[in-house]
């Protein structure tokens, strides 16, 4: 263990929320909830880029009163990437929704494994 | 020949048989051996109907996920893998979180050189009192033309699975056609008292939303926030008073045309940065004064296309997703 | 700087913009704007591979006004254009070979929405070949899987879209992994950018600092990056997206997506972690064994298999174990294997997914090979072509996969403590391919098929026969004149350090 897991307890949140949302993509069986864990997956590195913008002390990056010192902003770049992340996950839950009702419109359910067994069934 | 048994009784024993080849008497092939003329099939309904029902009972019972034993351990085995490496990378991501730089600092590696020249010089080479909307959409533009094409190439995905179309004679397509038509006959349901909020709101909601999108530069915001306000009050519209009274602006077609020139717009206008920056041209394009609302370039320009884009696409998914078509 | 410098932006930006300009196109229009944007993207590509073998040296391209550590970069050198070119060429070749079966498979309303998808996965592919910049990277892999999923789910039968959507599943693993590293590396170097990241990290690993974090975040991008583009563990989702799409997303899917993943990850190790010191990690021994794994599970599970595209779908799983393995010697020499066997695997990958169908068709448009018996003679030109395609799969020489199977060979030699293993391994793939390849083969020229099957000639697919021979052309330019084009990757990865 290194010396700053308790400075950085965000970023600890982070992973843990990121691992919890890992294994919920990657154990449930149910579509909906595979989604929700890829959501919780997504927002943890938000929240893990959030917490290596911050610095103590210091104001969101928009100029205020023409001060354009270092010493005055938080890091901006972060602020951009999650900004960039946030639109690339609701472009992905949008199509793995509609793959979703596509599914269970055809199966009439949400399980992944009985979908899987129905479509052996089929034998197509 | 012999004399112990009677003629009959011999003649059905193999010595008999084979003595008789011996002579060559009997070939015992001929007669034996070659096809029968095979019996017409006759197919029997009963027969047919029984083995399907075998068929499927075997069937069934492979795929019962419940009682199927084998498939049953192979999903626990699954199942305590995955925990077991979800434990193992939770804790070497703290292992790896334990030793990277500390939260909050002023000095770590993050806040460098490249950091500081957006924060010092942005407002000058960008025009943008936003530093964010100016490192997005000038500094670090291409990464942003790239995310409004992710929204573009999900939205024609959604397009794909959900859209329902009719082929040139105008029947439903069979590939869609254990879809829901649309649920058009479930609505308006003229709720007043939701109408009364929405007129109301509505007008507010997509005010707020095109603020949002036109001080992007000069405040928090901008075209991919202020799109999705602007699409919220649109969805709200929609289920408020129905698709009859949506359609009377915004169809498909408009959907596709705003899409187009948007997106048009905003591949022309940051090809055109791209270039000039690239060959040390110079820009024609002027900053103006920072704080006004018109000024930073090409960032307000740009900022509308793609509020424009995302407030048009926030709709789409959710006509879609409703019923398959607006 | 010479105009040729702008032809990988120009590149990029075509094919971006083309396919916003296909949505308000009908089919046919959008058909020609798609065939007419690969073609020029290969022309200018290959147009810069000519210019950048002259020069000798690769250049950097502004994405705007400001240079490195500020603005975004692309990047252009020998390997680059010569990837981008080769792409085209096998796109091109996909897409004509697959239209006719586009027409059965698909809703003819959607049609142009295919052509939009193959313009930004083009884009996206080149945007992957040429960036120089991470989170560029990461947007654009980000294209390239969305777009791959629509690609296998435009054929919307339930397997397909069961398919889609254990391929997104996946996919989206991948991509939190890699952009956790991604996000871990740009907290200890404070760059995006691949050559700035490389010195950060050069200084880190002088100074003995930020160790754990730095092996973490280069592990998380690998695996990412390995299960999006299917190394064997990680395949499930592999035989359903490839055996039941419509052929033209099979071939593309199988010979470009992958490989634009696995080119994401060899600049990785090349220009943001440094060829030594990513060598010099446990990483590349994992890969070596995955690899391994991959080369005969995958095999093993083609010659179960009893569909002629799933056999062939298994058969990529294998054939990725084959680049891992090179990149897990760790020598130059198999990270110059592996980029040979990318392109010879793209190459006859995809002929021979656009050969099974021609062979399909006749059999009645069944994918069992107990009715595909005989189907060489009733389609002659699909017969041939799968023979020479399975023939290079195998590795007999004048094909490709000879020469790719011999830079193995020798490159393992190299390596002290691998060879053994190495060259046990490429022995068993090599027959338990030709168990499951020339089986098809014998099957296909059986003379006890079914005769109640029409018989395709010349006349009836011109395109496809044509298409056909470009292929095998392909495949024995790599496998004859195999020695130009090492001269290149070498001279290539040289220009990536």
């Amino acid at each position: 263990m290194g010396p700053n897991l308790w400075i950085n307890y965000g970023e600890a949140v982070a992973a843990i929320l990121f691992c919890i949302g890992f294994t919920n993509l990657l154990l449930q069986t149910n579509l909906i909830k595979k989604i929700i864990g890829l959501n919780i997956m997504d927002s943890a590195i938000y929240l893990f880029l959030a917490e290596k913008g911050y610095i103590a002390g210091r104001t969101a990056p928009i100029v205020t009163d023409g001060v354009t010192n270092v010493e005055a902003y938080i890091n901006p770049i972060p602020s951009g990437l999650v900004l960039t992340g946030i639109v690339v996950s609701v472009s992905v839950s949008a199509l793995m929704l509609s793959l979703t009702i596509r599914l269970y419109i055809r199966y009439h359910s949400l399980d992944l494994d009985e979908i899987a067994a129905q479509l052996k069934k089929e034998g197509r | 020949m012999s004399k112990r048994k009677p003629a009959e009784e011999y003649h059905k024993t193999f010595a008999f048989h084979f003595f008789s080849w011996l002579r060559g008497e009997k070939d015992p092939y001929l007669g034996n051996v070659e096809m029968k003329p095979q019996k017409e099939y006759e197919p029997d309904p009963e027969l047919h109907l029984r083995h399907e029902k075998e068929h499927d009972a075997i069937l069934d019972k492979v795929y019962d996920m419940k009682h199927n034993r084998a498939l049953g351990l192979f999903h626990r085995l699954y199942q305590a893998t995955s925990i077991l490496f979800c434990l193992f990378l939770m804790a070497l991501l703290l292992v790896t979180i334990s030793h990277l730089p500390a939260t909050g600092a002023a000095v770590k590696p993050v806040n460098n050189e490249v950091a500081a020249r957006y924060i010092e010089s942005g407002l000058e080479e960008t025009g943008a009192v936003n530093i964010v909307a100016g490192m997005i959409l000038d500094y670090r533009a291409f990464d942003t033309l790239g995310e409004s094409h992710v929204l573009f190439v999900a939205t024609i995905t959604v397009l794909i699975m959900l859209r329902l179309d009719k082929n040139k004679k105008g029947e439903p397509n069979p590939l869609t056609k254990d879809m829901n038509p649309n649920d058009r006959i479930y609505e308006p349901k003229n709720d007043a008292i939701l109408q009364m909020v929405a007129s109301f709101l509505v007008p507010i909601i997509i005010i707020f939303g095109i603020y949002i999108i036109l001080n992007g530069h000069l405040g928090p915001g901008g075209g991919f926030s202020g799109g999705a306000v602007i699409g919220a009050g649109l969805i709200l519209y929609l289920n408020a008073f129905g698709f009859g009274k949506t359609e009377r602006f915004f169809t498909e077609k408009t959907y596709k045309w705003i899409c187009f020139f948007s997106l048009s717009f905003y591949c022309l206008a940051k090809s055109y940065s791209f270039y000039t920056g690239a060959n040390h041209l110079h820009s024609i394009i002027p900053k103006g004064t920072p704080g006004a609302i018109l000024s930073s370039g090409l960032i307000l320009p740009l900022n509308i296309a793609v509020g424009l884009v995302v407030a048009c696409t926030m709709y789409a998914f959710y006509a879609m997703f409703r019923k398959g078509g607006f | 700087m010479d105009f040729v410098c702008n032809f990988p932006f120009f590149s990029i930006l075509i094919s971006l913009f083309s396919g916003t300009i296909c949505s308000i196109l009908p089919e046919k229009a959008a058909k020609a704007v798609n065939r007419i944007v690969i073609a020029a993207v290969g022309v200018m590509s290959g147009i810069l591979l000519l210019y950048l073998l002259g020069t000798g040296e690769s250049f950097v391209y502004w994405m705007g006004h400001f240079p490195a550590p500020w603005g975004n970069e692309i990047r252009a050198g020998v390997l680059e254009a010569g990837m981008a070119l080769f792409f085209c060429i096998i796109m091109y070749l996909s897409m004509a070979g697959g239209a006719h079966k586009l027409f059965d498979e698909v809703e003819e309303s959607k049609h142009n929405l295919y052509y939009i998808l193959i313009n930004l996965l083009l884009s996206s592919l080149l945007a992957l070949v040429y960036t120089n910049d991470m989170f560029t990277a990461y947007v654009f892999v980000e294209i390239n899987t969305i777009s791959a999923c629509g690609l296998i789910m435009i054929r919307q039968v339930g397997r397909t879209i069961e398919a889609a959507v254990r391929y997104m599943i996946m996919s989206l693993l991948g991509s939190g992994l890699f952009l956790f590293g991604l996000c871990i590396m740009y907290d200890l170097t404070g760059h995006l950018l691949m050559s700035n990241i490389k010195e950060s990290v050069a200084l880190l690993i002088q100074n003995g600092e930020y160790q754990i974090p730095l092996i973490v975040s280069v592990t998380l991008m690998c695996i990412g990056l390995c299960i999006k583009s299917a190394l064997f563990p990680f395949h499930a989702w592999l035989p359903d997206a490839y055996g039941y799409s419509t052929v033209s997303s099979a071939a593309i899917l199988s010979s470009l997506v992958s490989k634009g993943y696995i080119f994401l990850l060899i600049k990785i190790i090349y220009r943001v972690i440094g060829f030594d010191i990513f060598n010099s990690t446990r990483i590349i021994d994992v890969l070596f064994v995955f690899g391994l794994m991959g080369m005969i599970f995958g095999s093993l599970s083609a010659i179960k298999e009893n569909d002629i595209r799933r056999m062939i779908a298994y058969s990529s799983v294998a054939q990725i174990g084959y680049i891992y393995m090179g990149f897990g010697m760790g020598t130059q020499a198999g990270m110059v294997a592996s980029v040979f066997h990318i392109l010879s695997h793209a190459a006859t990958k995809s002929l021979l997914f656009i050969a099974a169908i021609g062979l399909t068709e006749v059999s009645g448009g069944s994918r069992k090979f107990i009715d595909l018996t005989g189907a060489g003679y009733r389609n002659k030109w699909a017969g041939v072509a799968f023979t020479a395609g399975s023939l290079s799969m195998v590795g007999v020489p004048l094909f490709s996969g000879f020469i790719s199977k011999l830079l193995f060979a020798q490159a393992a030699v190299q390596v002290e403590g691998k060879m053994l293993a190495t060259l046990i391994v490429l022995g068993i793939s090599t027959v338990l391919n030709a168990i499951y390849f020339m089986k098809t083969v014998i099957r296909i020229y059986a003379t006890t098929g079914d005769t109640s099957y029409p018989c395709i000639t010349f006349k009836d697919m011109k395109v496809h026969a044509i298409v056909l021979i470009f292929f095998i052309l392909l495949n024995i330019i790599l496998g004859v004149n195999s020695q130009p084009i090492v001269n290149m990757i070498e001279q290539g990865l040289a220009m990536f350090a």
